[in-house]
């Protein structure tokens, strides 16, 4: 290695890439955008969700029924439908993403002691979305369901005891908020995907345009090569990391709770990955499109869909978990969670490190056998 | 002077089953200027290349400065420059960042005098800011050679330096090449064009891989021991089958005339005349011409590939 050929390299590169404004504004706007898109768009917390209301009994009890739901969070009352056939109408046309019907007699059955059922109209549609409201529909009725019993029981003179209370208490993620569990893994999707479609389009175009030729007659090794076109690539992925834990913490509040030191470790380690990547697909190619188009599909694809980012990988069924180890973001965005959310030392995650290290090597060795097959065919 | 610089042993450069160098061996002395001519697909390219270290040949060996090609590659790459047939520059970089760049990866001490130095040579200065992408075609061959001179190279190589390069800028290039010589670098270079390999000391003619004549372009056209006839006529085309069918001779068409290859013992204008008339063949002129280096070439691709009769 040869300080000044490696210095000249990263030069030219540092040039190459300050001077392609297109380039220069992907590596740099792409990922804050990214950031606010799934930030503010994928969200999984469901929360004002539309009620309609069907009151059939309009009575006080069912008034105070319908009031238990509304003043939950999670409820906004949009409608009380007058005729039977509007409720299909409200639900066809997304009035409401759910109805409440409450039977005529609702409190009457319910004073006499007889069960009283009432009916709840959910929007299946995105089967998701549906459950959680299931869920706060029941929560809302056991409420309402407890306080009535309270009151009952406390007139007849008796005090109500609980069998058995489960309280939660949520760690790490207190609020239950999406974006901190997305950022680590967008972190994880802008670093593999920027990092590894620009050094393999760098190192492609060098190819395809024949400037190859000269740098191969020239005393540069091809080590040097590989270590000086990507140094640029390197620090640019490192500040795009910064970039959006920066932005991440001022945008949505997701601070770092452990070490920064073993993030930046991390970080590192995972870059090597991605650079990795990025060298053996553009041993594998000859064009910048066939690179970009590889390149896109290895970095993209399995990092949203394997990597756990969005899809928890526990509820994928066993051959799609085994296959979701072909990703180097799944273990980055282990480390990373553990890092930013849990605060947790390097015994949490010292293998995911030693993972993405194999991966890193077994790529490099890959390339490396491939690329001296071609000089050999040359 | 004439101590030998490269030196090619029954080289051999094989693609699974084309041949592309097919068992060539050249001495090449110090301070020359040498041609490798032939059509494409002759194994110029593959020749050149192989002599970069870019291939490692199939069988046979390669010598610069009496070092391996292969196994000494490392000596021997700071001591050659090379100018690739597609060479394109960093297009978003400029004249003199270009030439920067490989003055560093040469570890050229001091580069900025050689590289003033050269852009004068090459007349390149009032452009030196200028974004290689926005050259001219001419300058851009131009600043490749100026990027390939910046480690003072011993041995220049050359592929195909003036394909696709307007006549002025050809002749412009030709004089820097001259100007090289001067300085005492040797220049391997290949060429598709006749022209220009009649402008170099030594030529090779080579075809399907192989070497088919060697030698001075002088010595070559002797050697050859052939004239021609140049007829021209308005019906090429039927005075050539003519030709053929009737007659032992060779025959070259080019545009507007006829060129029939005949033994130097046969040059007489007069006795040609009356044997064009015996076959009934009419021309507007005809004259006999010493060869030149395309139709000894010619002449001698047809005796390989057996079309002569």
């Amino acid at each position: 290695m040869n300080l000044r050929r490696l210095k000249a390299l990263s030069k030219k590169e540092f040039k190459h890439i300050l001077r392609d404004i297109r380039m220069l504004s992907i590596l740099l706007i792409f990922p804050v955008f990214l950031l606010i898109v799934f930030g503010y768009a994928v969200r999984f917390d469901v929360e004002n969700i539309n009620l309609a209301v069907k009151d059939n009994d309009k009575s006080q009890l069912s008034s105070d029924f319908i009031k238990s739901f509304i003043h939950s969070k999670y409820f906004s009352f949009t409608k009380l439908i007058e005729k039977d056939a509007d409720v299909k109408i409200v639900l066809d046309e997304k009035q409401a993403q759910c109805v409440l019907i409450i039977p005529a007699g609702f409190a009457r059955d319910f004073y006499s002691n007889k069960n009283v059922n009432v009916q709840f109209l959910l929007d299946g549609v995105d089967g998701n979305t549906a459950t959680v409201i299931y869920g706060y529909a029941q929560t809302a009725t056991a409420s309402f369901n407890n306080a009535l019993t309270e009151k009952n029981l406390l007139r007849a003179g008796i005090k109500q005891l609980k069998p058995l209370d489960v309280r939660p208490t949520l760690w790490f993620n207190p609020d239950l908020k999406t974006t901190r569990f997305l950022i680590p893994g967008l972190i994880g999707m802008i670093l593999i995907i920027s990092g590894v479609v620009s050094v393999s389009l760098s190192l492609v175009r060098e190819k395809e345009k024949g400037t190859i030729e000269q740098i191969n007659v020239s005393p540069i090794s091809s080590l040097e090569l590989l270590v000086g076109k990507s140094l640029p690539y390197f620090l640019l992925a490192l500040f795009d990391a910064a970039l959006i834990l920066v932005a991440g913490y001022y945008i949505f509040d997701v601070a770092v709770k452990g070490s920064m030191i073993l993030l930046i470790f991390s970080t590192v380690i995972f870059i090597a990955c991605a650079i990795a990547l990025g060298i053996f697909i553009s041993v594998l190619s000859n064009s910048q499109q066939v690179a970009f188009t590889v390149a896109t599909f290895t970095s993209l694809l399995p990092s949203v869909i394997l990597s756990g980012f969005i899809f928890p990988i526990e509820s994928m069924p066993l051959p799609i978990q085994i296959i979701s180890n072909i990703t180097p973001v799944k273990f980055y965005i282990v480390t990373l969670r553990a890092i930013m959310l849990r605060g947790a030392g390097l015994s949490a995650f010292w293998q995911q490190w030693v993972y993405m290290l194999l991966f890193t090597s077994t790529l490099l060795t890959l390339a490396a056998i491939r690329f001296t097959k071609q000089m050999k065919n040359n | 002077m004439n101590s030998t610089i490269i030196e090619i042993a029954a080289l051999k450069k094989w693609f699974g089953d084309t041949k592309a160098v097919d068992g060539i061996t050249l001495q090449i002395s110090k301070g020359e200027m040498f041609g490798l001519v032939g059509p494409d697909g002759a194994g110029k390219t593959t020749t050149i290349r192989t002599l970069c270290g870019l291939m490692t040949p199939t069988e046979g060996t390669a010598r610069l400065f009496d070092l391996d090609v292969v196994t000494d590659k490392r000596k021997i790459q700071n001591r050659v420059g090379y100018l690739s047939q597609k060479f394109s520059l960093y297009g978003d970089l400029s004249i003199d960042e270009n030439i920067e760049f490989f003055a560093d990866v040469h570890g050229v001490p001091n580069y900025k005098k050689r590289r003033d130095l050269l852009l004068e040579f090459t007349r390149l200065t009032p452009f030196r800011d200028r974004a290689a992408e926005k050259l001219s075609g001419g300058m851009k061959q131009k600043l490749a050679l100026a990027c390939s001179l910046i480690h003072t190279p011993e041995i220049l190589f050359l592929d195909e330096p003036t394909t696709g390069v307007d006549p002025v800028s050809r002749r412009d290039f030709w004089k820097i090449l001259s100007d090289l010589l001067r300085q005492g670098i040797t220049i391997l270079m290949s060429t598709p064009y006749l022209d220009e390999a009649e402008r170099c000391s030594t030529v090779a003619l080579m075809h399907l891989g192989k070497i088919i004549a060697l030698g001075k372009p002088k010595e070559l056209k002797a050697r050859s021991g052939i004239n021609i006839v140049e007829l021209t006529a308005d019906s090429l085309r039927e005075i050539r089958e003519k030709i053929e069918q009737q007659t032992s001779y060779t025959v070259q068409l080019f545009g507007d005339r006829i060129n029939i290859v005949i033994p130097r013992a046969d040059a007489d204008e007069a006795s040609f005349a009356i044997k064009m008339k015996e076959l009934d063949i009419s021309y507007s002129s005809i004259r006999i011409i010493s060869p030149s280096l395309e139709n000894v070439f010619i002449y001698s691709v047809q005796q390989q590939s057996g079309a002569i009769k």
